[in-house]
């Protein structure tokens, strides 16, 4: 039972590490990116080909595979994302969700489809055991690395000028340009950093969550769970919606294994039925 | 006789106070203005009245009719439409196809998914006539998207009018409409039918007490002076409400 | 009457006239039948795709509803008409077509009530969670579905007891393209009647629909219901013509390879859907020829592009190509009927 607790912790927190960059595209620009996933499963291949092939320690690909990906954010923000931003809803669908189908394709073509799988330090592998829990070491560390970004992430959201600047073009964009912020700019970063996050959270999680060319598109549901349940007004809305899916699927799929996400799927829809901003979304406002 | 009273209605946003215990009666065939500063809850009583927005307490009765819980739709079959202060039209359709489309809805051929819209002679008649009467018979082919805005104006008035309402709300008919296109569309307004109960927002002071035989003011909410257009005028509060504003411009 | 009530009765009428353009489109459709006998299989899907694509067509092109979960309904008819032939239920295959279409509309409606409320997104949420929740379901209970390995062992009779499917599918064919006939006749009929204008007025502007005194939400739930329908009745047709259903009628590829469909088609103006299936059939049967596993990259590239270009761009070109076309049949056969393309062209929003 706590163990299930703690697993689901972990692969909580590792989905709002994957998420939360989503969560903030979509409150900043109101845009749908369904190809979020894709950058995580670049990051998770940057990582199985530095540490697998070059033979880069693990401590440095997971770094390495958050800059990597955040370059690549930057990149096809610059050049391909910021043609659709104004557009419709369902321009951003499409584009996005071809983004997905392309970036599936491509990763089968170069890597394979075969599932990959990081080499992990041996120093992580095997359990402590605390008060007769079995702990995992690695899920340990995915607990604290992740516990770790949220932290800062909540710190660099509420306490920076680059925070106070996010915040107040996620509230109103035209009166944020107005007081001479540069919206685009702060959305380009964002959307790296979102990026190079959901990147890292791939490297992390390719033992947990496994690895192959269909991740984005096995994902990319959970992704938009975490942020249509959890709301996009702050990002303790989607954190809270990443733990309690964590927790809810792993214990879903140990108590009723034969019926799969079905859980998962029935909550979202009454979730979404009875509160459209989200579950933590504040007031009704928006 | 009020064909459509309000009774202590209120409507919070979150902090915001937008109507507070509004009590109004508007009298059969009136010509009635709604008047107050910017932000004063004037478009929060038209939603409020017209189903858009549900109170936060307080009832609307139409023609002695409860019809607080009424969906918009429902209130309209009931004889109240309204128009918006923001266009709220439908770009993609012609004038020609918004107004047969409103009047082929209150002749109940809506659900008819089979025939033609323009099969029945009466929708065509109707239609017909509504788009002389609003002045549109030039551009009634044209997409409503590229219409002059004096045009859509006119369109916004002739959409409710084809719900063939016996009370009209009217939110700002005028506002914003260039010099070269008001006459029209305030000659169209000064002949409405007589017996269409009309409620009127309005800021050109000019525009309301040559047509309204009586004026409700409304002040951060609340209403504040209701009466007859040459009372209103004189009351030195009315005129403090104004000049304040007119200061603060 | 007067002058004007005339022209206006006219012009009201005149958008519903059948143009050279679409007199020209199903003539070719019909030929194609003695024309192509040897294409008739990969015809068959396309048939089964537009379809499909012209259920879409009526919630997204015409009520403004984005749905990412349309194969919930062409799934579910799927194995319902492989079911129901397997087990021997209905053994009549227009019957057989015709219950599984209400038992997709029976779950459009019943699922409609979710997608009223709420933005793009948590439509989009809601449907693909409702087909997910179904694909879900599909394989938990494997000992009725079959599973990961398909329903088996599915044979079905001869339509109307007379015509028996054939293994070159021209049985399915002609029956496939008849079905889409006379499904595309009842949606054209809708869209121009008073309840397919209340339609697009309510994916322009919903909130002034109800100023007008259109019902919004039950004419939502109406043409959700009926797309459903349509969607279920492809999904049976595929079921039927291969004798065969298997999980991936309710993935999501399926839905979002529909949703690329209608999209290369042009959307709300009901050939969308037709014209699409051809073109992304066609399209993907020569790219198979050329490099089979990396075929979804390439239609991951065209969506992009499609965006990129612009879809407004597009069915201006659409637009052109297809009056291009009319004037080409008109003169072909020398008969003239003046501008009436009028009316059938996509929309630009
Ligand atoms: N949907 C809403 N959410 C929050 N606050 C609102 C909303 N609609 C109106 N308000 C607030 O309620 C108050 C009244 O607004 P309303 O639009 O009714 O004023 P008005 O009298 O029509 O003004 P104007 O003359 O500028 O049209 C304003 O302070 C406005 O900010
Ligand atoms: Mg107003």
């Amino acid at each position: 039972m706590l163990t299930i607790l703690f697993d689901g912790t972990a692969y909580g927190m590792l989905l709002f590490v994957l998420a939360c960059g989503l969560s903030v595209t979509l409150g900043l620009m109101n845009f749908i990116n369904l190809a979020h996933g894709a950058f995580a499963m670049a990051g998770g291949y940057c990582t199985v080909v530095l540490v697998n092939r070059i033979g880069v320690p693990f401590a440095l690909g997971l770094p390495l595979a958050f800059l990597v990906t955040a370059l690549l954010g930057g990149l096809f923000e610059r050049t391909l994302y910021v043609h659709v931003y104004a557009r419709p809803h369902l321009d951003q669908v499409l584009f996005t969700i071809g983004l997905v189908f392309m970036s599936v394709a491509a990763t089968d073509y170069v890597m394979g489809s075969s599932q990959q799988f990081v080499r992990i330090p041996e120093a992580l592998a095997g359990q402590f055991n605390v008060f007769g829990i079995g702990m995992g070491k690695y899920r340990l560390l995915i607990i604290v690395v992740c516990g770790v970004l949220t932290l800062a992430l909540q710190f660099i959201l509420a306490k920076t000028r680059f925070g106070s600047r996010l915040r107040a073009a996620v509230d109103d964009q035209r009166v944020a340009r107005g007081l001479g912020i540069n919206v685009g700019a702060v959305f380009g970063i964002t959307f790296a950093v979102g990026s190079g996050l959901a990147g890292l959270g791939g490297a992390l999680g390719a033992e947990i969550l496994g690895l192959d060319p269909t991740f984005p598109l096995k994902y990319m549901i959970y992704f938009l769970i975490v942020v249509t349940v959890g709301g996009t007004s702050s990002i303790t809305g989607p954190f809270l919606a990443s733990i309690l899916l964590g927790i809810g699927d792993v214990a879903g799929k140990y108590y009723v294994p034969s019926l799969g996400a079905f859980v998962i799927y029935a909550i979202m829809i009454v979730v979404l039925i009875l509160r459209p901003q989200g579950l933590f979304a504040r007031g009704a406002a928006r | 006789m009020a064909i459509l009273e309000t009774i202590g209605l209120a409507k919070r946003f979150g902090g915001i106070v937008a109507a507070a215990d509004v009590t109004l009666a508007i009298d059969k065939g009136a010509r009635h203005a709604l008047i107050g500063p910017n932000g004063a809850g004037k478009t929060t009583v038209i939603n409020l009245l017209s189903g858009v927005l549900k109170p936060t307490a307080g009832r609307i009765l139409l023609e002695g009719r409860d019809i607080t819980a009424l969906d918009p739709h429902q209130r309209v079959r009931l004889g109240m439409a309204r128009t918006f202060q923001i266009n709220a039209l439908f770009l993609d359709l012609t004038p020609l196809e918004a107004i047969a489309l409103a009047v082929s809805e209150r002749l109940g051929f809506g659900i008819d998914c089979w025939r033609l819209v323009g099969r029945k002679g009466a929708v065509a008649d109707e239609a017909a006539e509504i788009v002389e009467r609003f002045h549109l018979g030039d551009v009634m082919h044209e997409r409503t998207a590229i219409l002059p805005y004096g045009k859509q104006r006119l369109l916004e008035i002739a959409l409710a009018f084809a719900c063939r309402p016996r009370v009209l709300l009217l939110d700002e008919p005028a506002a914003g409409v260039p010099e070269a296109e008001r006459h029209e569309l305030l000659a169209t307004i000064a002949a409405l039918p007589a017996d269409v109960t009309v409620l009127l927002i309005e800021h050109d002071m000019d525009l309301v007490f040559s047509f309204a035989d009586r004026i409700s003011v409304l002040v951060n909410g609340a209403l504040f002076v209701d009466g007859a257009p040459d009372a209103v005028a004189r009351d030195p509060r009315v005129k403090a409400v104004y000049l304040g504003e007119e200061l603060d411009a | 009457m007067t002058p004007l009530a005339a022209d206006v009765a006219q012009r009201l009428k005149r958008r519903a006239r059948w143009s050279g353009f679409e007199i020209a489109f199903w003539i070719v459709a019909f030929a194609s039948i003695w024309l192509l006998p040897q294409k008739h299989l990969i015809l068959t899907e396309t048939a089964i795709l537009a379809l499909f694509a012209l259920s879409l067509d009526l919630i997204l092109g015409y009520a403004g509803i984005i749905s990412l979960g349309q194969a919930a309904f062409f799934g579910t008819a799927g194995y319902f008409a492989g079911l129901a032939a397997k087990y021997g239920l209905i053994n009549e295959p227009v019957l057989a077509l015709l219950c599984s279409g209400l038992v997709a509309a029976a779950l459009g409606f019943v699922t409609s009530f979710l997608v009223l409320r709420g933005s793009d997104l948590t439509r989009l949420m809601v449907t693909l969670g409702v087909s997910l929740m179904l694909g879900e379901l599909a394989n938990r209970y494997s000992n009725i579905t079959g599973g990961a390995d398909g329903l088996q062992g599915v044979t079905v009779a001869p339509i109307l007891g007379l015509f028996q499917f054939d293994m070159f599918g021209h049985t399915g064919y002609v029956y496939c393209l008849i079905v889409l006939f006379v499904c595309f006749l009842i949606a054209r009929r809708l869209v121009y009647s008073p309840f397919g204008l209340s339609l697009r007025a309510i994916k322009g502007n919903a909130l002034r629909c109800g100023a007008v005194g259109i019902p919004v939400n039950a004419r939502l739930v109406a043409i959700y219901t009926l797309a459903a329908g349509f969607a279920g009745m492809a999904g049976a047709l595929l079921t039927q013509t291969t004798a065969f259903c298997s999980l991936d009628v309710l993935s999501l590829e399926r839905s979002a390879d529909l949703l690329l469909v209608l999209i290369i088609g042009g959307t709300g103006y009901l050939y969308g859907g037709l014209i699409g299936a051809v073109i992304y059939k066609f399209m993907q049967d020569w790219i198979a020829t050329l490099t089979p596993q990396y075929w979804q990259f390439w239609i991951g590239l065209l969506l992009v592009v499609i965006v990129l270009i612009g879809r407004d761009r597009m069915a201006a070109w659409h637009e052109a190509a297809r009056a291009a076309l009319a004037r080409l049949f008109t003169r072909a056969i020398g008969w003239r009927r003046g501008p009436a393309l009028g009316g059938a062209g996509p929309d630009r929003s």
